[in-house]
């Protein structure tokens, strides 16, 4: 099968005057449909790998490619497009909108797409308000939910359209255990249904063990690559 | 279009503290502008009127000094038919004379006018204030100073007569006061045809005009000189008041300077307090730009905040304005009651107040919406 995502030779320099290099000429590339994770210590490269994988950011040397594109060809424009249609980011921190609702922060990257919201796509932000388990609080401003509540609502916010890539960034870092395990219950679930492909962060061991497979990352190398049955 | 602006008004909606701020300073701002420009203007139309809304604005006289002109019902027609602009027209025959009443002799300027249409300039009736106006030939209404000097009084017959020999006999039907001393220590208004018989003549010595748009006088009294032969000159209140003419032009470059600073410290008031809010929602921009909002949208938000501030600021500020104008005139006014200024509200000045208003908001907008356009994603998630 064709992969989704491919990284090829990538390497990723900070700073201009003194240099600091944190990826080293890395490979890796996913299939569609299966639910990744990426672990090691910080400082290890994780995040900013993560962000270049969501054309957040741009490596050094090397190439992306999402969906076989090369996204280091593609404009300003079409790079933001893309995003808000192919690909779902949920972050260590929620960074849900605090002037807007928890619906509408779902709705948003529809908001994004400057589609009109027709009653099929209202449907599904309250099915995914559903999934996540926050009809109670839907109409709640951002703010006045809990954290577990805004991560939960930062993940039907990342699924809202219908993304082919999901990238989370330590979605629980900031959640007690028990959340956080309900949490990757969630993602789990969400991931067999919507067949999105997953790759998610984490520094948690006994997670990274429940998914398809785990890349462990070693001062910006893939140190292990382990694919599960 | 639809989403950028969205996202604006929430923005402006959720930060209350902050966009009343901003509103107060364009309301308050704008309505300076708006009171300062209407004051300057209402000053200034108080002291054209005061001046010349009296008085002949363009006249037409004979080259010679107290020379006659002919035939000017024609010329009156001619103006009448061809001149755009021209809001009232009268004939007069003016000459100096002398009157006597017993012993007691005294120069005076007899005015003969068509009354109908001097109305129109001089507003006479209003200024009558004992007897009447002329109604018969060789009935007169005199100035309230010279009747004063020569203890006259209605019903008194006055002899007039000058070096060349003509004279005749007027009584007085009623005494005016038109508000200027000299005016009236010297003027005596009849009907045209008294003054007539009196200098044996049928001729009149110039023709008093009034325009619609007074500063534009000079302009029309040039479209009627060429109307009408050489022999007639044409003179305008501009060219005999440049001292009041220099005197105004200072006020409106004044009153502009003042209307630009205000504009001015309202562009940087709103800048400054938006450049914060984008420092603010730093997050949020980083965010939507991660979802897929591209660059020009993120710039759009910040551009429509001033938008909106400036359309409703604006309008709060024009309502101030026009209130505090309002208050003014009802508050500062003259021993009489009357207002010390008569504002007069100018729509287009207005409007162009609410341009302004709008345009100097966006504006101020540009900078943060830069900002929110270059803003990077990586940045504020990699900072947190």
């Amino acid at each position: 099968m064709d992969s989704i995502l491919t990284l090829e030779n990538i390497d990723k320099v900070y700073g201009s005057k003194i240099k600091t290099q944190v990826i080293f000429d890395l490979n890796l590339s996913f299939q569609p449909g299966t639910f990744n994770s990426i672990i090691g210590q910080s400082g290890s490269g994780k995040s900013t790998l993560l962000n270049i994988m969501g054309t957040l950011d741009k490596p050094t040397k090397g190439k992306v490619l999402v969906e076989g594109r090369d996204t280091g060809a593609l404009k300003k424009n079409d790079l933001a497009k893309l995003r808000n249609e192919a690909i779902g980011f949920v972050f260590q921190f929620h960074y849900l909108l605090p002037e807007f609702t928890t619906l509408e922060n779902i709705l948003m990257p529809q908001w994004v797409k400057n589609k009109r919201i027709e009653p099929e796509i209202q449907r599904r932000a309250e099915e995914l308000i559903e999934v996540v388990g926050l009809e109670k609080v839907k109409n709640n401003l951002a703010t006045d939910m809990s954290g577990g509540q805004q991560q939960r609502a930062a993940i039907a916010r990342a699924l809202m359209n219908r993304p082919r890539i999901l990238l989370a960034d330590e979605p629980t870092g900031n959640l007690d255990s028990e959340t956080s395990n309900s949490i990757y219950r969630l993602l789990k679930d969400i991931n067999k249904e919507f067949q999105s492909t997953f790759i998610v962060i984490t520094h948690d061991k006994k997670i990274a063990e429940r998914t398809d497979r785990i890349i462990e990352l070693k001062d910006g190398k893939v140190y292990t690559d382990v694919t599960q049955k | 279009m639809k989403f950028p602006f969205r996202i604006a008004w929430r923005f402006l909606k959720s930060g209350k503290g902050q966009t009343i701020l901003i509103l107060s300073g364009i309301a308050i701002g704008i309505s300076v502008q708006v009171f300062i420009g209407l004051l300057i203007q209402g000053l200034q139309s108080s002291l054209v009127d005061s001046t010349i809304g009296n008085a002949s604005q363009i006249t037409v006289e004979s080259q010679e000094n107290n020379g006659e002109i002919f035939n000017y019902q024609e010329k009156e027609e001619v103006i009448g038919n061809n001149v755009e602009g021209i809001t009232e027209m009268s004939p007069t025959l003016t000459l100096p004379a002398f009157i006597s009443l017993e012993e007691e002799a005294e120069s005076a300027l007899i005015r003969g006018f068509d009354l109908e249409k001097a109305e129109g300039i001089y507003g006479f009736r209003e200024k009558i204030i004992t007897g009447r106006l002329p109604e018969n030939s060789a009935e007169v209404a005199v100035g309230i100073g010279l009747a004063e000097n020569l203890e006259l009084e209605i019903g008194d017959t006055l002899e007039v007569f000058n070096f060349e020999g003509d004279q005749g006999e007027v009584v007085i039907a009623g005494f005016f006061d038109i508000g200027v001393t000299n005016l009236n220590e010297s003027w005596i208004v009849s009907e045209i045809e008294t003054a007539q018989s009196i200098f044996q003549r049928d001729s009149i010595t110039a023709i008093e005009i009034q325009v619609e748009k007074v500063f534009e006088a000079d302009r029309i009294g040039e479209e009627v000189q060429a109307l009408l032969d050489d022999d007639v000159k044409v003179t305008n209140w501009k060219d005999a008041n440049q001292d009041l003419l220099s005197g105004l032009q200072g006020q409106d470059i004044s009153s502009i300077m003042i209307q630009i600073f205000v504009v001015v410290a309202v562009v940087l008031g709103i800048s400054s307090v938006l450049a914060i809010s984008v420092l603010q929602r730093s997050k949020q921009i980083g965010i939507l730009k991660a979802m897929g909002v591209n660059d020009r949208s993120a710039s759009l938000i910040f551009l429509f905040q001033g938008l909106i501030l400036g359309i409703i600021g604006g309008f709060i500020g024009i309502a101030l304005g026009l209130g505090l104008s309002y208050s003014f005139m009802i508050f500062a006014t003259n021993p009489d009651g009357s207002p010390v200024v008569e504002i007069v509200i100018n729509y287009n000045f207005i409007a162009l107040s609410f341009l302004i208003a709008v345009a100097a908001s966006t504006l101020a907008a540009l900078i943060p919406a830069k900002k929110s356009s270059k803003l990077q994603p990586i940045e504020v998630i990699r900072n947190g």
